[in-house]
């Protein structure tokens, strides 16, 4: 077994990506939430990790399981567009938040696939993993999300 | 990493702490040679490198030999850091800090027991390291109960010198080796 490097390593290289990818997700008021969550549950995990290969892969994929959590805790499907569009008045953040606000909208599906693959650089066979679906239905879900996204911003 | 990570990253740091998954906290402190690095385990401190040691090789080494969970974690060490302060400005002539000795077994823990022991401003010889450690012809592995001492400046190594009176050799290099003996002299 390949020796495991430094829990920061993983801090320092992944964090801001994982916490795009669950900006993504659940939008910014969960993203802290689940960020706290993802580590605090990866560093629990981390001493009896078996395949420290891609510890990239294995932090978005505890993020994603995150992010259906947080889902689940609130009893709900995505965000309505139209709350989506109220909090864009007090977004401090106008850069990439409107594209992030987007993404927020879609279906869940559709926004894990978008952010799994944009957000986490995930190979379609890892979002498939993630998603507990075939390689070609997170492609599916990926394409779908895109053209919407496109629609939605254009 | 941006800004705007340093609060959700201390959050993390503090839930981590609070809930006992800081298996090593480290963080680094000036020094008049140079920036140290400094590691504790819930036991106290485990590990000090010194300015001219590698910082990854001895990340990495602590989370081979102790435990991956490594997390930069300063507020963790702020009873290490300033005790050191104090000592390099001469207010400080013992250490209280609690010492984690996992890095160190048998004869070497020992000797370095021993080192622990020495006064302020006082030397010793390694062959007299070696008696107190209880073999009196081990005085080669003495030697490197100091040179690969895992904890130096808090086990004063630099105060066992050689039975000529020379200062012998130091990790940290033979100057500050030089220089914390000289420091001892004045403000003992």
């Amino acid at each position: 077994m390949a020796e495991l490097p430094p829990f920061q390593t993983l801090i320092d290289e992944h964090a801001t990506e994982v916490m795009a990818v669950l900006r993504g997700a659940v939008g910014r008021e969960g993203a802290e939430d689940a960020f706290q969550e993802t580590f605090l549950a990866a560093l629990r995990a981390y001493p009896s990790l078996r395949e420290p290969h891609n510890l990239r892969g294995w932090l978005v994929t505890i993020a994603h399981r995150k992010a259906i959590d947080h889902h689940r805790a609130r009893g709900r499907a995505p965000v309505p567009v139209e709350s989506v569009r109220e909090e864009a008045v007090f977004d401090p953040d106008p850069d990439d938040g409107q594209i992030w606000q987007a993404v927020a909208a879609l279906p869940l599906k559709q926004r894990a696939a978008v952010t799994l693959r944009f957000a986490g650089d995930l190979p379609h066979e890892e979002i498939a993993a993630a998603l507990g679906c075939s390689p070609e239905a997170a492609r599916r879900s990926l394409h779908e999300g895109l053209k919407r996204l496109r629609k939605e911003i254009a | 990493m941006t800004t705007t990570m340093d609060e959700p990253l201390a959050r993390l740091r503090e839930r981590a702490a609070a809930e006992g998954l800081l298996d090593v906290a480290y963080a680094s402190a000036d020094s008049p040679f140079g920036p140290l690095l400094l590691a504790r385990t819930p036991r106290g401190l485990v590990r000090l490198a010194l300015p001219n040691e590698d910082i990854e090789a001895t990340l990495a080494d602590l989370a081979g030999r102790i435990s991956p969970r490594v997390l930069e974690a300063p507020a963790q060490l702020d009873r290490e850091r300033r005790e050191l302060e104090d000592y390099f400005e001469g207010r400080r002539h013992e250490f209280e800090l609690p010492i984690d000795w996992q890095l160190s077994h048998g004869f070497l823990l020992r000797a370095r027991r021993g080192i622990a022991a020495i006064p302020y401003g006082e030397t010793r010889t390694y062959a007299d390291l070696a008696r107190a450690a209880g073999n009196e012809r081990a005085v080669r592995a003495a030697g490197s109960a100091c040179s690969r001492n895992p904890i130096p400046l808090v086990v004063p190594c630099h105060r066992v010198v050689r039975s000529d009176g020379t200062p012998g050799l130091y990790a940290g290099g033979v100057e500050m080796k030089k220089r914390l003996l000289e420091l001892e002299r004045r403000a003992g």
